[in-house]
């Protein structure tokens, strides 16, 4: 038996997505972008799931563009917002690498702290801002530890400080637990991506509200109104919406009865373990992230007992060579280095089971006692 | 599992043997890497032939210990004017010592690589022998494991040829089969080399060559970067051959002097460790990777050998054996 816990990093996709989509790699393999019969039946299906996305992220259709995932939707947000109106960018320095090496590819960035509880330090945020900053990005909710932004807040520091500013969020994580619709309401532009909620990977979307200009970062046949050009990924953005759909329409329930088996995990993991310590303020969090730290212990080690032992979990980001990286949100929340060392990042999705969570209590408090306890 | 055709025929002999394997490759150094086993390609190999075998890969960020225990000691010891061997320190700091520990920590029994060398156990004693390749043998870079550490220690390929492994490795239909051997000390690249590690850590400083007598014969660029017993790079112009005899970064001077002032018969150990029990006497002693053993006697501190040779550059190891045996070594003061 496997126990899942790694949703953060990817989720199974939702049987509703996979059927919507099959058409589109048979019978409906057509050009969105023609004008005969067989694009047409394509064309009216991405219409359709234009309609359905917007829907989902409180936007218009016109404001929706589909990109190539999550990483591709940050990218457009920052490269191609800067590109329209060059100017200094802010981030946080909890970002998603999507959003924190887009903004340092530029020649101004402006890295803002975080506190200790992994939120936004507003002082430190009004104190970069000023009328030359192009793009600020702030993550709805954060991918390693699960800390929710305070957007609205954010959103009327930088209005008053950088009046010219778009305001960008990475909703990646934050679509599955959240009302993005109303969460995500402050920011100009709004990342999300499939794959994080039940969806194919390689396609997500940029919401670019009304009135907002981004300059392609991809050029070429001018699709999605010129912001973002090549081949209509039909079949991924039929799935993204039908995912979308089924996320929205029992995300009420699934945050109750998640948030439930989190909290006993985290509850049940703390009590067990010694020296073990949460990271972040739980209230402060999506429901499907448990971020523990166990002094005395490796990440790399943990991860390959728990492996043996049915457990699928994750230590933070993973680098292209598949080794744990030192975790840039912990070091910027001031996590001592030997905490650090000892994460563990346990997320849940709409697919856990209470019967995951009794394995994974199962199983990790012993794997930690067996490396703590060796020579 | 380095991504080379060594380790990948090292797993599968230890899965033809019915081993439970698991492959690891130690990420050790993020800095510039041109196909060195650090790499995303190396990595990627390793991971490929795992695949090829059916066995789990996982990769382990040891980055920390490596910087600490082995680039900066050796551009510590470039700094002091000797001649270091990162392989062997980290042969002693990280594989043998950092991944042995962590895989006794997940249960695992033994930690095999794909050195050329063999393990045999007599009498309860762990005996550690050239590997069965004259040509490839890699007994020298080992000398520092001890009794605890190769009753772990599995070199699977060190029982076979290279031509063999090779052979091994095409049967198998592995990616690294046909791949070359690494060779270079692989936090250096082949661009920058040397030189720029070390200016960027060290600095590097020119410096005075002088003959015995103290008069200045030439003049180096960077102190930090002559070994003893070299011979090109000195600025010295024609004549008789000449070889540095010594270097001394912190007054900037390189002594040199004919071939006859360049040979000795003894030479100092220092940090000495031993496979099993401490070895005096009769020895032969290996001063380099793939140099020759030499005849020598070892009194516990200093090593005298039969002839008089080519000094040894301090910071080398010396390995001393007793036929195919290693007994142990230390590092040349």
């Amino acid at each position: 038996m496997t126990v899942y816990l790694d949703h953060a990093a990817t989720t199974p996709m939702r049987p509703e997505a996979v059927e919507a989509m099959l058409p589109y790699f048979s019978e409906r393999f057509g050009n969105a972008s023609g004008s005969h019969a067989v694009a047409r039946e394509a064309r009216k299906a991405l219409d359709e799931a234009r309609d359905i996305v917007a829907d989902c992220l409180g936007a218009s259709p016109g404001e929706i563009v589909f990109t190539g995932g999550g990483t591709e939707a940050d990218n457009l947000a920052i490269a191609g917002r800067h590109a329209a109106r060059p100017g200094a960018a802010v981030c946080t320095a909890v970002e998603h690498h999507a959003v924190l090496h887009a903004c340092e590819a530029l020649p101004d960035a402006r890295i803002v702290p975080v506190r200790s509880d992994g939120v936004v330090d507003m002082d430190a945020l009004a104190g970069v801002l000023d009328p030359s900053v192009s793009v600020v990005s702030v993550m709805l909710a954060n991918n390693e530890v699960g800390t929710i932004q305070p957007l609205a807040e954010i959103a009327e520091v930088v209005r008053a400080a950088a009046p010219d500013a778009v305001l960008h969020t990475d909703a990646v994580q934050a679509f599955s637990w959240l009302d993005v619709v109303h969460a995500a309401s402050p920011a100009d532009l709004v990342a999300v991506s499939a794959h994080k909620f039940g969806g194919p990977k390689g396609v997500g979307a940029l919401v670019v509200r009304n009135g907002i200009t981004v300059e392609p970062i991809i050029r070429g046949g001018g699709q999605e109104r010129d912001r973002r050009s090549g081949t209509y990924n039909v079949a991924g953005i039929v799935g993204m919406a039908a995912a979308m759909q089924a996320t929205v329409a029992q995300r009420a329930t699934t945050v109750e009865r998640v948030a439930g088996l989190r909290d006993r995990l985290a509850d049940g993991l703390l009590a067990a373990v010694p020296r073990s310590s949460e990271t972040g303020r739980r209230v402060d969090k999506i429901a499907g992230n448990c971020h523990l730290c166990f002094e005395g212990v490796e990440s790399e080690a943990l991860l390959m007992l728990l492996d043996g032992a049915g457990v699928c979990a994750a230590a933070g980001s993973a680098c292209q060579a598949g080794s744990v990286e030192p975790s840039h949100v912990l070091t910027a929340m001031g996590v001592p280095a030997g905490r650090a060392i000892g994460a563990l990042r346990l997320s849940l999705g709409s697919t856990t089971t209470p019967a995951d969570v009794d394995l994974a209590l199962e199983v990790i408090p012993p794997a930690v006692e067996r490396l703590r306890s060796a020579p | 599992m380095s991504g080379g055709v060594d380790s990948s025929v090292a797993a599968a002999l230890l899965l033809e043997a019915g081993h439970d394997v698991v492959g690891v490759t130690m990420r050790l150094w993020e800095g510039d890497v041109e196909g060195t086993c650090c790499s995303v390609a190396e990595i990627d190999d390793a991971r490929r032939v795992a695949q090829q075998l059916g066995i789990d890969h996982w990769v382990f960020r040891f980055t920390d210990d490596f910087e600490e225990r082995v680039v900066q000691p050796y551009a510590a010891a470039h700094a002091a004017g000797l001649t270091p061997n990162p392989c062997i320190e980290c042969n002693r700091h990280l594989k043998f010592d950092r991944l042995l520990r962590r895989a006794t920590q997940l249960g695992f029994d033994a930690v095999a690589t794909g050195h050329h060398a063999r393990v045999r156990s007599e009498n309860g004693r762990m005996q550690l022998l050239r590997g069965a390749d004259p040509a490839k043998d890699q007994s020298y870079v080992l000398y520092i494991l001890g009794q605890e550490q190769l009753a772990r220690c599995l070199f699977p390929v060190g029982e076979i040829t290279k031509a063999d492994v090779r052979a091994r490795a095409a049967e198998l239909g592995l990616r690294t089969a046909a791949k070359p051997d690494s060779v270079e000390v692989c936090f250096v690249t082949a661009s920058g080399g040397r030189e720029d590690l070390l200016r960027a850590r060290v600095g590097l400083r020119p410096g005075r060559v002088v003959d015995a007598t103290g008069n200045v014969v030439g003049r180096v660029d960077a102190t930090e970067l002559v070994t003893v017993g070299q011979r090109r790079g000195l600025g010295l112009g024609g004549g008789e051959r000449r070889y540095a005899l010594s270097v001394d970064p912190a007054a900037g001077t390189v002594v040199v002097g004919g071939l006859a002032d360049l040979l000795s018969d003894t030479v100092g150990l220092t940090g000495l460790t031993w496979v099993d029990a401490a070895a005096r006497g009769a020895v032969l002693a290996q001063c380099s990777a793939h140099g020759p053993a030499f005849e020598a006697e070892f009194d516990g501190g200093l090593l005298r050998f039969a002839e008089a040779h080519r000094r040894v550059a301090p910071g080398q190891s010396v390995v001393l054996y007793r036929g195919d045996e290693v007994l142990g070594g230390g590092i040349a003061a």
